[in-house]
């Protein structure tokens, strides 16, 4: 689960790391009254929304005066930002981030992630802040150090140190970095993040070190024990149907192209993407409906893809193991009738009872193509989406 | 022979007495020899009591103890699913198969850490399990898909491994063993580690590896068998049109960093000398021509 850069620095605070002074609106009222609180002489309109890259967006503006605060927020509040992490369609901007202006002498990079080979929490440090790490790990990988964490000790301030020093923190600086450091350890840690990332961290003229930017990605395994950040979701900033799809236990998201999935199983349903692909197909959808794929998720599978205007035709292709591919015919069959079904629908079952299934299909009076491999259905499917153009 | 589990291995339901426990090991039982090979339950507050004719246990010290088992598979919800695991490492059993989906990351570092220099070893969490065919099943895969052979098969996924053994059997080809490994970011066997079993098991004549997006097992995989396996190796990995920074399903499918795209480890997999197809219809078919 992702939060906002505001919400992060809240979590930093309780923590200890200083960041600056800012305040959340959601209004240009709200924006003006921030600054005014403020107070100072100049200030960050930053607009929040989970995607990185919102500074080249123009999602990230300096203003001098409070006139340029408010005119700042009118233009960035209800824009929709493109960046690198939107997709082309953007995001609109719902809410701001009002900040005091810092003065900025040095841009450094930290990054925490569980690193999977090593299965433990790597920190990542670099003197190339603001900048897009990835490409400093390609091009200066020198510049990139890391720390693998002990899980029963923690970051140890003298790990802690060395990074400080080697990233360029001053040397009468380096315990406050360090310290900061240990911190944001312990936050990732604590609160079962699977990501966290401060682009920039700064070293101000008086040569403190200030986080300045805060992206925090969390375990969503990990979030029962965590309510604190589950308080920090906001639905505004996922897909509508990827909400509706996790309520009724589904796992979905969205694609651009025109043939709905319904799979049960997460490998088996990319599998099935790739093979729509290979046939000449675009995916619209992944969707993984579970072990059970029960009437119920099925019915609201349907309903999910069908609400996606750009969808042809739909595969569903369903391996029943310890669900037998009758009790899943039966449930595809209510679930078609129920909603009216509009577009071409392929079915291929395999698995425990599936000449039942089939036979169930084939009776139901429903107009549904029964495939027999992955092979045959992904070619129906692919001719199905095409005719309908 | 086959690799990990026969009809000599021994196992405890950690779990047992739950829903999803006790359906399974109710199947495992019914599959093949497995009457004969589960003999213990454990539940903490049920020992004493018995299901399904096998006894249950507080504790999987004394299932052990009392039984002989050397193996347990575990049901136990997430949020007590590491500890279940811990438990089994504490008490020296020879392998623990982790079924459950949706563990904490941060308790697997944890147990992974506590797991270092300990002899017991981890299959999963978030996997269907292991069978051996003919002999024994442990996990919730459908066991009648399968046939003995000797096709070592491995699969981070669930129904995509029963797609790939559904296609071997009805092309005559059997299965040595059948491995999923799971689904999650931070797990116990890896790729690699099934493939250096299969390797030195007589009976395994080729392997079948599926993979899916997310992390570099795969090719850290694939350089190990340019390297070192005897065997031919056939793969497949799921994901070639998944979009980058989304999760797939799977905890551990996902692009992150512009890291652990299908086409990445497909180009790794393919100059280590694996064969792989990029039509996951075609994986049966792709392993029958490897064998002549």
């Amino acid at each position: 689960m992702n939060i906002h850069e505001y919400q992060g620095k809240e979590l930093l605070r309780e923590y200890s790391v200083p960041t600056p002074k800012g305040i959340a609106c959601f209004s240009v009222d709200e924006a003006v009254a921030a600054a005014e609180n403020l107070g100072g002489d100049m200030w960050v309109v930053k607009a929040q929304i989970h995607a990185g890259g919102r500074g080249k967006g123009g999602g990230v503006k300096v203003a001098k005066s409070i006139d340029e605060v408010r005119s700042l927020s009118e233009e960035i509040l209800g824009m929709t930002l493109i960046t690198h992490q939107t997709g082309p369609e953007g995001k609109e901007v719902k809410r701001l981030l009002i900040e005091e202006g810092a003065d900025i002498k040095d841009e450094l990079y930290i990054g925490l992630v569980i690193d999977r080979a090593k299965q433990r929490v790597v920190m990542m440090a670099s003197s190339e802040g603001g900048m897009d790490i990835e490409e400093v790990a390609a091009n200066t990988p020198e510049k990139i150090h890391k720390v693998t964490v002990d899980p029963t000790q923690g970051l140890s301030l003298d790990d802690a140190k060395t990074l400080a020093t080697n990233i360029g923190i001053p040397e009468g600086s380096v315990n406050q970095g360090a310290e900061l450091l240990v911190n944001l350890y312990n936050v990732f840690w604590e609160k079962d993040a699977s990501l966290a990332e401060i682009n920039p961290l700064i070293v101000t003229g008086d040569d403190r070190v200030v986080a300045l930017d805060a992206k925090f990605n969390f375990d969503s395994n990990a979030l029962f024990r965590h309510p604190d950040i589950m308080e920090y979701r906001d639905l505004d900033e996922e897909d509508p149907a990827e909400i509706e799809a996790s309520e009724h236990g589904l796992s979905y998201i969205s694609l651009d192209g025109t043939i709905g999935c319904l799979v049960n199983g997460a490998g088996l349903a990319m599998a099935t993407m790739d093979i729509i692909k290979l046939y000449g197909g675009e995916p619209a959808n992944f969707l993984d409906v579970g072990g059970g794929a029960t009437e119920e998720q099925v019915t609201a599978a349907f309903k999910i893809m069908l609400r996606n205007p750009n969808i042809k035709a739909i595969l569903v292709n369903i391996f029943g193991g310890i669900m037998r591919c009758d009790v899943i015919a039966e449930g595809l069959v209510a679930a078609a009738k129920e909603i009216n079904l509009s577009v071409p629908l392929i079915v291929r079952l395999e698995g425990t009872n599936v000449e039942k299934g089939k036979r169930i299909l084939a009776e139901s009076g429903l107009e549904i193509e029964s495939a027999g491999t992955m092979a045959e259905a992904a070619e129906e499917v692919v001719n199905a989406a095409k005719g309908g153009e | 022979m086959s690799i990990l589990i026969d009809k000599n291995t021994r196992v405890m339901t950690q779990g047992m007495t739950g829903k999803t426990g006790m359906f399974h090991t109710k199947n495992c039982i019914e599959y093949a020899l497995g009457k004969d090979c589960f003999v213990a339950g454990v539940t903490p507050g049920k020992g004493g009591q018995v299901y399904e004719d096998i006894p249950v246990f507080d504790t999987v010290a004394e299932a052990k103890q009392q039984t002989g088992a050397n193996v347990s598979v575990i049901y136990v919800p997430p949020p007590y699913a590491a500890a279940a695991i811990d438990e089994a490492v504490e008490a020296d059993l020879d392998l623990v198969i982790c079924i459950t989906e949706g563990v904490p990351v941060k308790d697997m570092v944890m147990t992974r850490y506590k797991m270092q220099g300990k002899k017991t070893l981890l299959v999963g969490p978030n996997c269907p399990g292991v069978i051996t065919p003919d002999e024994i099943k442990i996990g919730i895969m459908p066991g009648y898909i399968h046939k003995k052979g000797a096709i070592g098969v491995v699969s981070r996924s669930g129904t995509l491994t029963y797609e790939v053994v559904d296609q071997l059997t009805k092309l005559g080809l059997g299965q040595s063993t059948c491995v999923g490994i799971g689904g999650d970011p931070v797990n116990g066997f890896k790729h690699i580690d099934v493939l250096k079993k299969f390797n030195e098991d007589p009976l395994t004549e080729a392997v079948v590896m599926c993979g899916e997006i997310g992390g570099t097992d795969e090719e850290e995989c694939a350089r190990w068998v340019k390297d070192n396996m005897t065997k031919p190796v056939v793969g497949f990995i799921a994901g070639i049109t998944a979009p980058p920074g989304k999760r797939m399903g799977h905890a551990g499918a996902i692009i992150s960093g512009g890291k652990g795209t299908a086409t990445e480890k497909i180009s790794v997999m393919e100059e280590s000398g694996i064969r792989v197809t990029r039509n996951p219809a075609e994986i049966g078919a792709l392993m029958k021509k490897a064998l002549k």
